[in-house]
């Protein structure tokens, strides 16, 4: 036990991280930060358009489409490993589509089967070439946040920058709240109402695959630090915890910046006093955040609803009243 | 959790699934325990041909190759069987989601002696699928998160306490070997005797309780609220299958991995859905498919060195679903669209036909062959499409082509058929104007639709209905059985012999 978890170190776990090796734990946080807030920001729409588990889909599908552009690009080049994932979450999509429309098999079923073959394609190239490709079983399992320091630093003329998939995933993270501002009417219509989108003009077809590209796009950037299962935690717990807390969008938007912060500061200082798997944490801490808004929201959380069940006259029914619901 | 030794465990363990129990279930199992004692784990075999493996499988000697084998096979059954109810239920995912929540259980399990206790492993897993499972209810039923929220949350959060737990173990001196990762993508080489008599053990569970509550499942699987109406305990049976489903996951963590399980639940069972209609024959099936799925991987798993099975049988499994997708006789895609583009061939001969009959028609049935410019006019088409089309009638002996191929006589068979569509149409629109009172003008549309479709019998019932009347509703002659027999035009049977040849 005690070699399981380790004591805790208050000077170890909580000061250390920001005064001796503060230069290489702030990527850490910084990296985390920018995956759980792109993922989740993206995630937000999944919510609504009730389509997390296509999240959960496409990021397992990406696998495939990186370990073949590493095989066919042969190197580790950004630009084949974006390609790669876009291509793989777009064929993805099609292929559920094509087994629900096409075959009387229902939509989940659709997504368990398209993402297992294709999860299982990239898993069988990555063991097969497992020189060539330079991923391994436990990279795409749970990321190698940890290692974000550990990177050359990118440069920018004079300027030091950080570790290059920090860089890049900043990129992506702007452009994430880039095209947020520029399509929040198109994206937020066509997720409440494909009715209403269709008569105001908007392509709804158009919007889904656009948002499935991007989608896979912040996947593949997220891929290398958080795995391919784990993302799935960045894309629906931020925006789950969010939706607790509020019923207005923009706010639900900014409160999922706020869980992405907190959840992957507090994942470093779980990580380091538990000597366990980063990205593993912060979702563990993200997790708690959810069970702390699930059980204290203001609006909408148990002990809120317990309280206003007391606080409520008991309802008397009749014994010989029709029973209702449950 | 170090201080319960071995020991301590077995003892608590033990009893439950003691060999009392074992014995009789699984005696055959016990026929290879022997071997079990040098048994090489597929791993370790070095570098060698792929013939060689291949045949070194085929041979089953290997006691390790008969283990992987037997015990990727059993998994199939269990998880065909059980993944059928979970599809026509629409709860596929439930069983991705369950099958990353054991992972936290896997770990706990694995801590409870340091070792792969097969039975603490299970019951670890087991038990933390079904809090998974709950938390998902609980997650729908106290929130206004949806389903499909609620299942990736739950996944993701106990898959990440799992990887937490795991990599805290792998970092222990004792956890480094301890083949604790091999859960996560599945190695059936690493299946011993122990998981060979779980296995078997659950497999034998699922089947009785499937053979015992067979209705109860087939009734709360497609009308939840007829069942609930005549009595039966829905939620109970609900539990009941999850529980069965946790046990399915778990055995399959092994070979498969945690992370593909739901598809050795989902795909054999899909396939299964797309080759029949019914439930008893489905589970046959994707009891069928699931084992094939297992054999395949663990045999393409074998070939190479170190390969994981999981990926392997999952692949086989999408193979199988792939065959189903479009070959399946009823439901298969390329099926359907041979079948679709047949029907649409036939309905154009077949207009091409009638529109012979009208020319026919149009000059009393004077002259026998029907040339391309007067088939051309008729349709509105041009002379080539005419060609073309004469062309197919004489592929299928409808019509002999002369002069060049610039006239067309009909066939005996090509005349019945013509008469039969006019019939049909003519039919049809009296029947419409009728019957159902819709104006004489009204009815043409719908005529033209439906008179590729009436068969034998119900054009001898609007024939009686109608009471053998012989003229439609624009005036126009119907060809009765006689003209087509006879081979001759309506109502001219004195004058004309052959079709439309006076004598």
């Amino acid at each position: 036990m005690n070699q399981l978890i380790p004591t805790f170190d208050f000077h170890r776990v909580l000061v250390a991280p920001w005064t001796d090796s503060f230069g290489s734990y702030i990527w850490v946080v910084a990296m985390g930060f920018l995956v759980t807030m792109a993922c989740g920001l993206v995630g937000n729409y999944l919510i609504l358009r009730r389509m997390a588990l296509v999240g959960d889909a496409i990021s397992h599908s990406v696998l495939p489409g990186l370990a073949i552009a590493f095989l066919v690009a042969n190197s580790r080049s950004s630009l084949a490993m974006f390609l790669g994932a876009l291509v793989a979450g777009i064929v993805t999509t099609i292929v559920i589509e094509t087994i629900h429309k096409k075959s009387r098999v229902k939509q989940d079923a659709a997504i368990g089967i398209a993402f297992s073959s294709l999860f299982a394609i990239g898993v069988i190239l990555i063991s097969v070439y497992a020189s060539k490709v330079d991923l391994d079983q436990e990279c795409v399992l749970y990321g190698e946040i940890g290692f974000v320091p550990l990177e050359t630093f990118a440069r920018l003329g004079n300027i030091t920058l950080g570790p290059p998939s920090v860089v890049r995933m900043a990129i992506v993270a702007l452009l994430t709240v880039l095209l947020i501002v520029l399509f929040y009417k198109e994206l937020l219509v066509s997720s409440f109402d494909p009715g209403l989108a269709f008569s105001l003009g908007i392509n709804a077809t158009v919007v889904h695959y656009v948002l499935m590209g991007w989608l896979s796009v912040v996947v593949v950037s997220a891929f290398e630090s958080v795995g391919a299962i784990l993302v799935i935690a960045m894309l629906i717990l931020p925006g789950a915890t969010a939706s607790l807390l509020s019923y207005r969008f923009p706010v639900i938007m900014l409160l999922t910046v706020a869980h992405a912060a907190v959840s992957s500061l507090l994942g470093l200082h779980l990580a380091i006093w538990l000597e366990c798997s980063v990205a593993g944490a912060m979702v563990v801490m993200a997790t708690a955040l959810f069970v702390l808004a699930w059980f204290f929201s203001p609006g909408q959380g148990l002990i809120r609803r317990w309280i206003k069940a007391r606080l409520t006259e008991p309802e008397v029914v009749p014994s010989d009243a029709p029973l209702t619901g449950k | 959790m170090r201080p319960l030794s071995q020991q301590g465990s077995s003892r608590v363990i033990r009893p439950r699934l003691g060999p009392s129990v074992l014995h009789p279930l699984c005696s055959i199992f016990y026929l290879l325990l022997p071997a079990a004692a040098h048994a090489a784990r597929i791993g370790d075999i070095s570098d060698t041909n792929v013939w060689e493996q291949a045949l070194r499988f085929f041979t089953f000697q290997d006691p390790s190759v008969r283990y992987a084998l037997l015990g990727s096979m059993l998994l199939g059954v269990v998880c065909g069987l059980l993944g059928s109810f979970i599809v026509v239920r629409k709860m596929a995912l439930v069983g991705d989601a369950l099958s990353h929540a054991v992972l936290p259980g896997v770990a706990l399990g694995f801590l409870w002696n340091m070792t792969k206790d097969p039975f603490a492993i299970f019951i670890g897993a087991t038990i933390a699928g079904l809090i998974g499972t709950t938390v998902v209810g609980l997650i729908k039923q106290t929130t206004r998160l949806k389903e499909d929220t609620a299942l990736g949350m739950v996944l993701a959060a106990f898959f990440s306490v799992g990887i937490c737990l795991v990599t805290m173990i792998q970092r222990l001196p004792t956890g480094n070997k301890s083949g604790i990762d091999k859960f996560l993508f599945g190695q059936a080489a690493a299946i011993s005797a122990q998981d060979i008599k779980l296995m078997s053990v659950v497999t034998v569970l699922v089947i009785v309780a499937i053979l015992l509550f067979y209705k109860e499942f087939l009734v709360t699987s497609f009308d939840s609220g007829f069942a609930r109406a005549s009595g039966f305990p829905v939620q109970l049976i609900h539990h009941g299958l999850m529980l069965l489903l946790a046990f399915a996951v778990v055995i399959a963590l092994q070979a498969v991995g945690v992370v593909l399980v739901s598809a050795m639940l989902i795909t054999p069972a899909a396939a299964a859905y797309l080759l029949t209609d019914r439930m008893h024959r489905m589970l046959w099936l994707a009891a069928l498919f699931g084992m094939i799925a297992g054999a395949v991987g663990a045999f393409l798993s074998f070939l190479g060195n170190n390969l994981p099975t999981g990926p392997f049988m999952v692949l086989g499994a999408t193979a199988v679903f792939g065959f189903a997708f479009l070959l399946g006789p009823r439901h298969g895609v390329l099926v359907r669209w041979w079948q679709q583009r047949s029907r649409a061939r036939r309905i154009q001969r077949e207009n091409t036909l009638k529109s012979i009959y009208h020319v026919l028609e149009g000059r009393d049935f004077q002259g026998e062959g029907v040339s391309l410019r007067e088939l051309a006019e008729r349709r509105r088409e041009t002379i080539e499409d005419a060609r073309r089309q004469a062309a197919e009638l004489r592929h299928h002996d409808l019509a002999t082509l002369h002069e060049d191929g610039n006239l067309v006589f009909l066939t005996p068979a090509g005349w019945q058929r013509a008469c039969a569509i006019v019939r049909n149409h003519r039919l049809w629109e009296l029947y419409l104007t009728n019957a159902a009172q819709i104006a004489a003008d009204h009815v043409h549309d719908d005529a033209e639709k439906i008179e590729h479709v009436l068969g034998e019998e119900v054009v001898r019932e609007l024939e009686r209905r109608l009471e053998y009347a012989t003229k439609d509703p624009h005036g126009r002659s119907i060809p009765g059985l006689a003209d087509m027999q006879k081979g001759m035009a309506p109502g001219r049977s004195d004058e004309l012999v052959g079709y439309g040849k006076r004598l």
